[in-house]
């Protein structure tokens, strides 16, 4: 092995991969029975980059050659970058040898397009091969399938892989056709649709005969960039929860736009990266999937953006206080999730308890409910309950007034002691 | 009041609650023996560990508990908290004196703090099988030490047992000073006498490819760092620094 090109394509294709988000390697259920090397049921993250993301797989490039000339990528035809590729045997010894020392749960491969579509794609099926099959691998591989790949190659990486994903890039057409002049939707969304179908046509296969071999146990996912083009948090959310309903995802990904380009289409090099709106975007879908909410109950034409202050919930809740207070020892689960300050895990947790006898403010606490929310919205038993009739707007003022978080645009005033 | 002296292990704390019922005790301190009592009042009591009665407490135990329930008071003795209103006994007495199940009464005082010191144990569990970092040695052998903050070593046995099936690997808790060592058929308790063996030899007998993977890994972790995303406040939450003199990418 030569030591410096190995380092050198390494950093060149790490570092042009790190763009895309998810690093999911959970909700596959591949295990380890025939005494190879790893499993993949855990999701586990091995290491944390000093942002404070997640590192669970060895996320590269095969390559960052590319022929598309996408505005906001770093691998762009036209940006002047040191390029590499690697070979199928580099990649593979770099998984395995990670693996067996418990750096990472897997393989995170995507690829610059060189020739064309399929070319490419074939590259990437062929390494989740022989990962599977000449090493017995049995960890994670999530492939980033090419836009405009033969369904065939399709197919054949879902029988390797554990999840397929398909960058969405722009939440709308608008915004793609502004940036990415060359790619086509279409082209997205057809492999979406074909994974779709094989996802349930191998559950219904694997009903009549056990032995069906596996397909994409992990399902698909997709990514969006996020404030590159001027799409309002409701365009954003609508396109996600439509791509959760039509298309199965299992995850829909926000990534907060890093300025890498001076082309004028895209907001300055010196832009902050928008990292309160991506976190609150993530906060609103995890609402929309777990806590039963429905989109335009998040944001809709009054609410065309997501509160950067608060909270998505927290702003439903001051919206909506005619629902409030709710009585904890009495409310659905249902209605409990929808209490500010209460999780999925301490609502599991009341609705668990309240049959053994009623519960407090005290009891709450100890269950890990933020009472210092949740008390404006519910009654419990004690009397120590909020009998102001507080309006929407009060109670973000108290909540904000008390608040530390690092999300907070303006912070209250604190007197200076000298 | 009583207080309880045991040996610490999990079948001395079963022995003490069948002296418990035997003896029909109220309100009881447990303590490791040896420890000072500092109790002016109230009587003491030697708890001598016997097989045949933690047996019979375990089964009443799988009786009355589901199979996590049990699997959960484990790994909750596993924290060696010393508590001396113990509330691995607590809870266990609870079981016993309720005719219905209890584990998922949240009210009681030692189901939550039980509740609440398994989160920490397995939080713990959950980031030993994140933060080891083998190293391979020449004979083929994956090594890694660790420092656990709770004795987590039998919770992850299974884990990597499962995970690397086809490799010979030894996870040492330099702490606790045991370790596990698997020889791809089945996994052993060990322990190492250090001072005998030359600890820095180690470092001779590592295989030749070690330095060029663990330079990769190295290189890898800093290119994927966004920088103007900087969060060290973050970084800190997910990797407390304690841990980092066990983590290749953070030496």
């Amino acid at each position: 092995m030569n030591e410096e090109r190995i380092r050198e394509k390494l950093s060149i294709l790490a570092d042009a991969a790190k763009y895309d988000v998810s690093c999911a390697s959970s909700g596959s259920k591949r295990k380890n029975d025939n005494g190879g090397l790893g499993n993949a049921s855990n999701g586990i993250c091995h290491t944390y980059t000093q942002d404070g993301r997640c590192v669970s797989l060895l996320k590269i490039l095969l390559t960052n050659h590319c022929v598309f000339d996408c505005a906001y990528c770093v691998s762009r035809k036209s940006n002047d970058i040191k390029r590499a590729a690697f070979t199928v045997q580099e990649v593979v010894e770099l998984t395995i040898n990670f693996y067996r020392r418990n750096y990472i749960e897997g393989l995170f491969l995507s690829s610059g397009i060189f020739k064309d579509a399929d070319y490419t794609m074939e590259r990437l099926v062929r390494i989740a091969k022989k990962l599977r099959t000449e090493h017995k691998f049995n960890g994670y591989i999530h492939l980033k399938t090419i836009p405009g790949a033969s369904d065939d190659l399709m197919y054949e990486a879902g029988l390797y892989a554990d999840r397929l994903s398909v960058n969405l890039e722009m939440p709308t057409k608008a915004g793609l056709k502004l940036l990415a002049p060359d790619k086509n939707r279409n082209d997205m969304l057809k492999p979406m649709g074909f994974l779709k179908n094989e996802l349930i046509q191998f559950k219904e296969e694997k009903k009549l005969f056990k032995s069906t071999p596996m397909f994409a146990p992990a399902g698909q996912s997709t990514q969006m960039v996020i404030g590159a083009t001027p799409e309002n948090d409701r365009q954003v959310l609508v396109t996600a929860n439509h791509f959760y309903k039509t298309y199965n995802m299992k995850r829909v990904y926000y990534s907060g736009y890093v300025p890498i380009s001076n082309d004028k289409r895209l907001p300055g090099l010196n832009t902050e990266v928008p990292m309160v709106r991506e976190n609150r975007l993530y906060q609103a879908d995890w609402l929309m999937r777990f806590y039963g909410f429905k989109v335009n109950e998040i944001v809709n034409d009054d609410v065309p953006h997501l509160d950067l202050d608060i909270d998505p919930k927290l702003g439903w809740a001051i919206r909506n206080m005619e629902t409030f207070p709710i009585d904890i020892n009495k409310a659905d689960l249902r209605l409990i999730l929808r209490v500010p300050g209460i999780g999925l895990t301490s609502a599991a947790k009341i609705v668990a308890a309240r049959k053994f006898g009623k519960l407090n403010w005290e009891h709450l606490k100890r269950m890990g409910v933020a009472v210092n929310r949740a008390r404006y919205f519910v009654i419990c038993s004690s009397s120590g309950f909020e009998r102001r009739d507080l309006t929407g707007t009060r109670i973000k003022q108290f909540i904000l007034a008390e608040s530390s978080s690092k999300y907070l645009k303006n912070k209250p005033n604190q007197l200076s002691l000298f | 009041m009583t207080t309880l002296f045991y040996d610490g292990s999990f079948e001395g704390l079963l022995t003490a609650v069948f002296d418990i019922y035997t003896h029909k005790l109220g309100l009881v301190k447990l303590k490791l023996n040896g420890a000072y009592d500092t109790a002016l009042f109230g009587s003491e009591m030697t708890v001598v560990t016997d097989e045949a009665k933690a047996k019979r407490v375990l089964k009443g135990l799988s009786d009355k508990l589901t199979s996590g329930g049990l699997q959960r008071l484990y790994a909750a003795y596993l924290s060696e908290i010393k508590e001396e209103d113990n509330p691995v006994v607590g809870y266990i007495r609870y079981v016993f004196d309720s005719d219905r199940s209890i584990e998922e009464n949240y009210g009681n005082k030692y189901v939550r703090r039980v509740s609440e010191i398994v989160r920490m144990v397995r939080r713990e569990k959950h980031r030993m099988e994140a933060f080891i970092r083998f190293q391979k040695l020449n004979d083929g052998t994956f090594y890694a030490t660790v420092e656990p903050d709770f004795n987590v070593l039998p919770l992850i046995l299974r884990h990597f047992k499962n995970r690397y099936a086809d490799q010979k690997w030894i996870i040492y808790d330099t702490l606790r000073a045991y370790g596990l060592y698997y020889d791809q058929h089945r996994v052993e308790y060990v322990t190492f006498d250090f001072n005998t063996q030359n600890n820095n030899g180690l470092v001779s007998q590592y295989d030749s490819d070690e330095g060029i993977y663990q330079l990769l890994w190295k290189d890898y972790f800093k290119s994927v760092n966004i920088a103007a995303r900087k969060n060290t406040k973050l970084h800190l939450r997910h990797v407390p620094k304690r841990y980092w003199k066990n983590l290749t990418e953070k030496l």
